[in-house]
């Protein structure tokens, strides 16, 4: 008897199925392959659960693990030192919650209220790690958000103990010492599995809205500097020539009076030689020194006239001499 | 006994478990709550790993074992003294009592609202109960350095508080949380994360910002002015001192001078009658050379001594 035969002109070639027997194995070691194996990067580790619950912590390289999604592998960077920025944000972030993105919430974060009710703008950074990655997965679900909240708690805690003068200018040391002692408590008390590096202070400003009257404070100190500046040095410009006119004046008047003084002597020891030569032959010195003083006299004069007794005619024709009447 | 045919068998029975759910896995931050035809069976299972159950009749529910937040949106309030605030709080809760929380309130979503709805309350209470001095002081202890600058202006008065911002969340703590135990949720605490001015009360603190500024700036000034007057009036002085004191001595020294001179010529003149007698002839003679020049004429009679050799000779 024959083989029954099929409607189809060809029959198709059963043979060539058996290739597919395999296909299913076949992709079933493909994914095995997959998922068996992982790598952890240099600057994390990566914690291991097995069926959900947890195996093990792993550090960066190659790793084996039970294939088909029975072992999950969540790398968490511990060796990167991570930021987180409040009241600003620097551009190309790899961090998406390192800053707030929209602008809006980034001014509502710096705004803030002041120990003696004022208002200031304080931008700040906080540098932080994973330090405990167990923790940082399995205690609280949304670890870093809950940073950046309790990091603007903390800051506005302790923007609120002080003066807006102390948090514009003297205080920025110590608010930001304060600051991170207290992030540090409550990270612990959190048990958010982050370590706080290190807390900065950036930009710290008074409301737009009042800037200039802070900056005119500012300008007034100055100009207070300036006007006593300009008051010591007129008086350093006039005081100092004065003492030195005096102190001419008195030298001026100290060396009259040793000329004076100087003179007198010289004066006085000049007659007291000739006085000497004088009491020697009084007579004939007194006659000498009379006839010397007439002959350097007589001669300078502009008219002399020499009269006799004898003589009375000539007076009347003496021209301008004005005498009247006789001798 | 054919292999074939058994390896079958358990095969499929393995797929029909596992497509029917007899597995399932717990992760470390979850609680899972079995439920049979939609109520909850047996206790809640908390221990992280691989576990069994009846396939097609009991379901896996999911509930979060880890501590969860709550970030409340800002919300504007008066304080005691009539400042509106806004505030924006946020806390932190658990579920404590999983199969309660999954009976009551189930979905997340519903636990947010009923924070939302009691802390928020309990926040307005607050705040309405206290100044606003205690929402702005943590540590109340601190004592505000006075503002030195602004020294004998209104700016220099600081209001001090009694309770302190911690004390406040404490309050809100215990008052919200008993309400929420019933539904299986513990709440841990309640913090304040932003106080700000409300928009129509900013405006009047800006004003009074400003024109405390501008009191201080003015301070600055008058005291420029006051210091420069003061050095100009001391300079005015000292130049006065030094002159007059100048003056003086230059006085003085003149008078010394002539006196000591004068001292010295009397001494020599009036030493003896003869050394007097000497010194008026020959200052008589100086004199003649002094006051007897081209300007005078003399008229000299043959009687004097000079000329008395001219003298006719007496006939």
């Amino acid at each position: 008897m024959a083989k029954p035969t099929l409607a189809f002109r060809n029959p198709p070639d059963w043979s060539k199925l058996k290739v597919l027997r395999w296909i299913v194995p076949a992709i079933l070691v493909l994914i095995m392959a997959l998922t068996m194996y992982y790598t952890v990067p240099y600057d994390s580790q990566g914690v291991v659960l097995r069926f959900g619950k947890f195996s093990s912590i792993e550090n960066p390289g190659l790793h084996f693990k039970l294939p088909f999604g029975i072992d999950t592998v969540e790398t968490l960077p511990v060796k990167r030192q991570l930021k987180m920025e409040f009241g600003f944000g620097t551009e190309g972030a790899t961090n998406l919650r390192q800053h707030s993105s929209s602008r809006r919430t980034r001014d509502q974060e710096k705004s803030m209220v002041t120990g003696d009710l004022n208002a200031a703008l304080v931008e700040w950074v906080v540098q932080y790690s994973i330090d405990d990655p167990q923790m940082f997965l399995f205690t609280v679900r949304a670890p870093e958000t809950t940073l950046r909240d309790l990091s603007e708690a903390v800051m506005r805690e302790v923007i609120g103990d002080r003066t807006v003068d102390e948090v514009i200018t003297t205080g920025r040391q110590e608010i930001e010492d304060k600051a991170v002692v207290r992030l540090r408590e409550l990270t612990a008390e959190y048990k958010l599995g982050l370590k706080i590096d290190q807390l900065q202070l950036k930009n710290v400003n008074p409301p737009t809205a009042v800037q200039d009257s802070f900056n005119e404070v500012n300008k007034a100190q100055q100009d207070r500097e300036k006007m006593i500046n300009i008051a010591n040095g007129e008086y350093n410009k006039v005081i100092p020539r004065a003492e030195g006119e005096a102190a001419q004046a008195i030298s001026e008047a100290e060396g009259y009076k040793l000329k004076r003084i100087n003179e007198a002597a010289g004066d006085v020891a000049a007659f007291k030689a000739q006085l000497v030569e004088y009491l020697k032959a009084p007579e004939v010195t007194r006659k000498r020194l009379y006839l010397e003083a007439m002959a350097d006299v007589i001669p300078t004069l502009q008219n002399t006239w020499i009269v006799d007794e004898g003589v009375t005619q000539l007076l009347p024709m003496v021209q301008g001499a004005g005498i009247g009447g006789g001798k | 006994m054919k292999l074939l045919p058994i390896l079958i068998l358990v095969g499929g029975l393995l797929i029909v478990l596992v497509a029917g759910g007899a597995f399932y896995t717990v992760h470390e931050t979850e609680t899972v709550i079995l439920t049979q035809f939609g109520r909850p069976v047996g206790e809640p299972v908390t221990e992280p790993g691989l576990h069994f159950k009846t396939p097609f009749v009991q379901e896996v529910n999911r509930l979060e074992k880890r501590i969860l937040e709550w970030d409340g949106d800002p919300t504007e309030m008066p304080t005691k003294d009539k400042t509106y605030i806004s505030v924006d709080t946020f806390a932190r809760w658990r579920i404590s009592n999983p199969g309660r929380y999954f009976e009551k309130v189930g979905l997340e979503r519903r636990a947010l609202s009923r924070l939302e709805d009691i802390i928020g309350s309990e926040v307005r209470t607050a705040i309405a109960g206290h100044e606003l001095i205690e929402v702005v002081r943590s540590d109340k202890d601190r004592v505000l350095p006075p503002n030195q600058v602004a020294e004998g202006t209104t700016a220099s008065v600081q209001q001090t508080a009694t309770r302190g911002r911690r004390a406040l969340q404490k309050d809100i703590l215990n008052a919200a949380a008993p309400k929420l135990t019933e539904l299986g949720i513990e709440l841990l605490d309640v913090r304040v994360k932003r106080v700000n001015y409300n928009q129509k009360v900013v405006g009047n603190i800006y004003q009074r910002m400003i024109s405390e500024r501008q009191q201080i700036a003015q301070r600055f000034r008058s005291e420029g002015e006051g210091e420069a007057a003061k050095i100009n009036g001391r300079r005015g002085r000292d130049l006065k001192e030094v002159e007059s004191e100048a003056y003086k001595r230059v006085q003085e020294l003149r008078g010394e001078a002539d006196a000591e001179a004068s001292r010295i010529y009397a001494e020599a003149y009036n030493q003896s009658p003869e050394a007097q007698d000497f010194y008026g002839f020959m200052k008589t003679l100086d004199t003649y050379r002094t006051i007897l020049g081209n300007q005078t004429s003399m008229i000299l009679s043959t009687d004097s001594e000079l000329f008395q050799l001219l003298e006719r000779s007496k006939r």
